[in-house]
Parts: C-alpha cells; sequence; structure tokens
C-alpha cells in the first residue's frame, strides 16, 4: 500500500522476477522470483549483505540488464517489449541513475558532465543551460560550474552526479551506494539531498545502502538476502 | 558541447601519448610523401615527354646501336616530319662517381626535335661551328662552375680517353619537368675519333627520333618504321618517346617496387601506432562508455566519439606530416638534384597521404568501435577500478 493513497501510480511493478549469471555452463542465480511493487513518490532503502543481488536489482529496474525470468515494469512499459534501442531511449526519458564512484566523465567540467544526458533531449542550447544551471543550484554547487571532477571533492563529484541524474527530470532516480565511498559528513549530505529530492520534488528513489543512517530517512527498507526480498 | 567536443577533449587527455601518435604519425606521413616524391622524379622524364616524338632503338637491347644510313629511310615513312638522332656517351667528369648524362646528338638537328630545350642563337652558331663543342645544361653548368668557352676535359668509359670539348653554351628547360643536368656534344666529333681509332665501331648511333605529324598517328607510324627494317640486320622497335623513357626507368624497376613497398609499409606502421593508441584510450574509457550508455547513448554515438577522436588524431598528424613534407622535400631535392633533375612533391602525393591518414583513422577506430559498442553496460560498468 502506498502512504499517497489510491492516486498515485505504480512505477514500479515486479513479477517472479528471477536473475541468474552464467559462468561457462554453470548457474549462479542471484536473483529468485521476487514480486514487489512501488508506488510514485516512494523513497525506499534497499539493504543486504555484499553480494545479495542488489545492483543486480537496481539495474534490471534501470533497464540495463534483462531478466532471466518474470517481468519488470517501470513507468508503465514492460521493459521485456523494447529493444536495445528502445531501451536506451527509454532509459533517457525515464531513469537518473547515481553510482557508488560518481562516474563523472574526468574531461569533462561539472557543466559539462550535467549537460550530457540532455544532449540527447531535443532541448536547444539556452534551454540546456536552464538545466544544467537549475540541476546544479539544487544540488548546491553554483559557484563549482567549470570544475573538472579531479579539481572537486568526494562528495562534491557524487552531487554533481545527483545533478546529472535529474537534470533530464526522470521519473524514477536509482541511486547504487552513493555514499558508499564518502566520509561521514559527506554522506549525510548526499542523503539529505536525496531525501529533498523526494520531498521537495516527489521524485520517486530507490537507494541501495548499507548505512542505517540512509535507511531512516526513507521510508520504506527493502531487505535482499540469499535472492530474496523482505 | 558536441559529441565531436568530448572526443577531441578525450584526445588531449593523455597529452603525451597523444603528441607522441601525433609526432609518429607526421613522421611517417612526410617518409611517405618524400618516397612519393623520389619514385615520382624517377619518372619525370617519362611525363615530361612528348607524345608526337617516336624512338627507334635496336630491337634486341637499347645496348645494340643502329646504323647512320637509317635516317633517310625514316624519314621517308609517311607522317614523319623531322628525325634526329643520339647517342649514350657515358663520359665523366674528374669523379666517376658524379654522375650526369651526356650523349652525342646530330647537331644540324637535335633540338628542332626538342623545343623544351631551349637554346639561343649564339650558342647554336658555337655548337654548329665547333667540332667538339657541347652543349649544357643550366644545373650541370652550376655544378662544375662551367661556363660558355671552356675547355672541359671529360674522361670516357664506353669510348675509352680524354675527350675535350668547348662549351658552346647552356641550355634552359622551357617547363619545371625538363632535365637541364645533361651534356650533348656532337655525334659528327665521336664518330670522326672512332673512325681513327676503332672504325669498326664508327657509323653508328644509339637510337634515332622522329618528329611525327599527330600523336593520332604514333601506332601507324611506329609500325611502319619497324617493319621497314624487318629482316635487317639490325631491327627497329620503335616507340613514344614515354614508352622508351619508361623502358629505361624499367631497368631501375627493383629499386622502385621496393620503395613502394616500403611507402605502403610506412602505412602499416601508421595503423599499428594509431591502433594502438587507440586500443589503450578504449581500454581505459570502457567504464565511462557504459556511463554513458546508461545515460542513454546509444553504439551510434560511441562509434561518432571513438571516430571522432581516432580521425582527430590521424588528421592532425596528417595535416602535420603533408606540412613537413615541403621542407623536408625541398631540402632533399637541393640535396639530390644533380642526380633526380626534378624533384617535386605533387599534390597528388599528398592526397594521397591525406586519404590514408584518414583510412588510417577509420581503420583505428574499428577495434576501440567494437569493443565498446559490445560490451554490457554490466560488464562495462564491472571494470571500474
Ligand atoms: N556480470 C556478472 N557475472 C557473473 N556474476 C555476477 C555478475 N554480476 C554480479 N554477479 C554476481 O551476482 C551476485 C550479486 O552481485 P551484486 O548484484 O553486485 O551484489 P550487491 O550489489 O548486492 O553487492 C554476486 O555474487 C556477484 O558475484
Ligand atoms: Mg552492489
Amino acid at each position: 500500500m502506498s502512504i499517497y493513497g489510491e492516486r498515485s501510480r505504480t512505477i514500479v511493478e515486479i513479477e517472479a522476477l528471477s536473475k541468474s549469471y552464467f559462468r561457462d555452463s554453470l548457474e549462479i542465480p542471484v536473483l529468485r522470483n521476487l514480486n514487489f511493487s512501488l508506488p510514485e513518490g516512494e523513497f525506499v532503502a534497499l539493504m543486504g549483505p555484499s553480494g545479495s543481488g542488489k545492483t543486480t536489482l537496481l539495474n534490471l529496474i534501470a533497464g540495463i540488464d534483462r531478466p532471466t525470468k518474470g517481468k519488470v515494469k517501470v513507468a508503465g512499459t514492460d521493459l521485456a517489449q523494447l529493444s536495445e534501442g528502445e531501451l536506451a531511449k527509454w532509459r533517457a526519458r525515464h531513469i537518473g541513475f547515481i553510482f557508488q564512484f560518481y562516474n563523472l566523465i574526468p574531461v569533462l567540467t561539472a557543466y559539462e558532465n550535467v549537460e550530457l544526458p540532455l544532449l540527447l533531449t531535443s532541448l536547444s542550447k539556452s534551454e540546456r543551460k536552464e538545466h544544467v544551471e537549475t540541476a546544479l543550484g539544487i544540488v548546491g554547487l553554483s559557484d563549482r560550474m567549470h570544475h573538472y571532477p579531479r579539481q572537486l571533492s568526494g562528495g562534491q563529484e557524487q552531487r554533481v552526479a545527483i545533478a546529472r541524474a535529474i537534470a533530464t527530470d526522470p521519473t524514477l532516480i536509482l541511486a547504487d551506494e552513493p555514499t558508499g565511498d564518502l566520509d561521514k559528513k559527506s554522506a549525510e549530505e548526499i542523503l539529505e539531498l536525496l531525501s529533498r529530492l523526494n520531498s521537495e520534488f516527489k521524485k520517486t528513489i530507490v537507494v541501495v545502502t548499507h548505512d542505517p543512517r540512509a535507511a531512516e530517512k526513507a521510508h520504506t527498507k527493502k531487505h535482499l538476502d540469499k535472492g530474496e526480498l523482505s | 558541447m558536441k559529441i565531436l567536443k568530448l572526443a577531441i577533449k578525450n584526445a588531449g587527455r593523455h597529452k603525451l601519448r597523444t603528441g607522441l601518435t601525433i609526432v609518429g604519425l607526421a613522421v611517417a606521413v612526410m617518409a611517405f610523401g618524400l618516397i612519393r616524391t623520389v619514385i615520382d622524379a624517377w619518372y619525370a622524364g617519362a611525363e615530361a615527354s612528348a607524345p608526337d616524338r617516336l624512338v627507334s632503338r635496336n630491337a634486341v637491347n637499347i645496348i645494340f646501336p643502329l646504323p647512320l644510313s637509317y635516317k633517310e629511310q625514316i624519314l621517308k615513312v609517311p607522317g614523319v616530319e623531322k628525325v634526329s638522332y643520339a647517342h649514350w656517351f657515358g663520359a665523366y667528369y674528374t669523379d666517376p662517381k658524379q654522375f650526369f648524362a651526356n650523349f652525342a646528338v646530330d647537331h644540324h638537328t637535335y633540338f628542332d626535335l626538342f623545343p623544351e630545350v631551349i637554346v639561343d642563337s649564339q650558342t647554336l652558331a658555337n655548337f654548329r661551328s665547333q667540332r667538339n663543342a657541347a652543349v649544357v645544361g643550366q644545373i650541370l653548368a652550376d655544378r662544375f662552375g662551367w661556363k660558355p668557352g671552356d675547355q672541359v676535359r671529360l674522361i670516357g668509359t664506353i669510348y675509352p680517353g680524354d675527350w675535350d670539348l668547348v662549351i658552346a653554351g647552356i641550355y634552359h628547360g622551357r617547363d619545371k619537368t625538363t632535365d637541364e643536368s645533361a651534356l650533348m656534344l656532337r655525334w659528327d666529333y665521336l664518330d670522326e675519333t672512332l673512325r681513327a681509332t676503332v672504325p669498326v665501331r664508327a657509323g653508328y648511333v644509339g637510337w634515332y627520333i622522329s618528329k611525327i605529324s599527330s600523336p593520332a598517328e604514333a601506332v601507324r607510324i611506329s609500325a611502319a618504321i619497324d617493319s621497314m627494317f624487318k629482316n635487317s640486320l639490325a631491327e627497329t622497335l620503335t616507340q613514344t618517346e614515354k614508352q622508351f623513357q619508361l623502358s629505361f626507368i624499367a631497368m631501375s624497376g627493383t629499386i622502385i617496387t621496393a620503395l613502394r613497398i616500403i611507402s605502403y609499409l610506412i602505412i602499416g606502421i601508421l595503423l599499428l601506432v594509431l591502433t594502438n593508441t587507440m586500443g589503450m584510450s578504449a581500454r581505459e574509457r570502457i567504464s565511462e562508455y557504459a556511463v554513458m550508455k546508461t545515460l542513454g547513448f546509444k553504439p551510434f554515438h560511441l562509434v561518432q566519439l571513438i571516430a571522432d577522436e581516432s580521425l582527430f588524431i590521424s588528421l592532425s598528424g596528417g595535416i602535420l606530416g603533408i606540412l613537413l613534407t615541403f621542407p623536408m622535400a625541398s631540402g632533399f631535392g637541393e640535396a639530390m638534384k644533380y642526380y633526380f633533375p626534378v624533384f617535386e612533391t605533387k599534390p597528388q602525393d599528398l592526397l594521397v597521404a591525406g586519404i590514408f591518414a584518414l583510412c588510417v583513422g577509420i581503420l583505428a577506430s574499428m577495434f576501440p568501435i567494437l569493443k565498446a559498442t559490445r560490451v554490457s553496460i554490466v560488464d562495462g560498468l564491472r571494470s571500474i577500478g
């Protein structure tokens, strides 16, 4: 049940989802028959021991990996129906992904990194500028716009990565251990920021984390263990 | 910001590596251009030949002569307007290693057949009035410091002995492609000397040159000349001047072939150098490509990104190399001017070098493109350190 009641729509619908990796002919099951749904505006913390399949699940929701069995429906689209090209377009429209190691392009400035996903839209240069400046404003880095990643701290890099994830105004924000590589204070800021994105901008967010503080900020906690969700 | 901008920024990521690659490509392109220029220089004589001149030589081998009596007979062939003849003299001046072309020519007619060889009337008058006169090209005169009126002693190799000549004057080339490094002495001077010393060798010429009414008649006239001497003691082989020149070049064919092969090997090395650089870059950036794919970039975007970077490097190297070819070729040409009368880099060679650089740029990006587009996002992301 959603805390937002009946009017909110379901953003993520997962049915009988299984994912195995194959080493030669050996099947390594990672996710087993998962079922879960996520209403719009949710803020979920996905927890679980290392190697439990959290990244795998996030990748499946993001449409960057394909399930072995079962259905992943995100933002009203059954991802299995999409070709690779359609999936890429779909991701650009609906998914904002935040990585543990920020994964900024080192030769691009903060501004250019945030602009990168906007190049795939039909926005004009000046519209892109508006989006980039807004996004960097939200993460509090308006004064670091023309810095390169190596000129930024880890926390600032992650904030740029968040700006990149929200610049296109995606339906769903997925963050894979966004504070895993940060000191306590920076981690705090990032979590605060994600929380604000959820409360102020009504963004639906799934954040993978080991951090109990992160879990506290979320509305819902999900545990993944031995391929099963609880 | 566009993909191209990111590509160029990527190229600048390892400045030393990219810089060395560009310099390497530039040197390779320059070497290619230079070798091509050398090959062109070899063919310059053939390129400069006139289409309305035929050359008749001994059908067995160019080193066998033809009787002087053929001249009148060739003149009778319809379509032949003028006939002259020449004979390879093969002498040297003081140092046998300092090669230059020298031949004995018919002083009455020779220059009439070669309008591109400009001889002033004074020179011509001197040449015709003095038995041991010689006309020399400007470059040759400069090389040995010869001036009109100088006494010059050549040392014969084919016709041993000292040959004392007087410089009648200096000729100039009408065209840039005209050889200005030859010496012409009088055939009758050679013949007279032979008559007195080795009479069996007298009365022969090396080859006949015929001016014909129209280049279109070349085939017919050649056949007519050759059939006239069929079954005689010295059968002729008549060719256009160009074919004749090419048959000389064919003698150094192996060297030219070797040079050609080297020029292509250079392109091959160029490809390896750039492929290596691009391969290293692609390996390092696999996770970045995965991030871009996560953001929604498609394979063709990555193709563009990688190809642009590769082309940026290859074209930078190519352009630098082409720019370097000019000073190199002119320096080389200056040093070799006595051996290669015409040494000029042709625009076509540079165009070819440029096209090769372009192809190398495209080819070198193939492997990284395949890698970048084939690796799945998940695997690409996992390759993060
Ligand atoms: N591409 C892959 N090939 C093979 N095994 C994989 C691959 N990705 C993940 N795994 C395995 O799947 C399991 C879950 O991985 P992951 O989703 O990254 O876990 P988590 O993010 O919870 O730490 C691990 O045992 C991991 O080794
Ligand atoms: Mg993980």
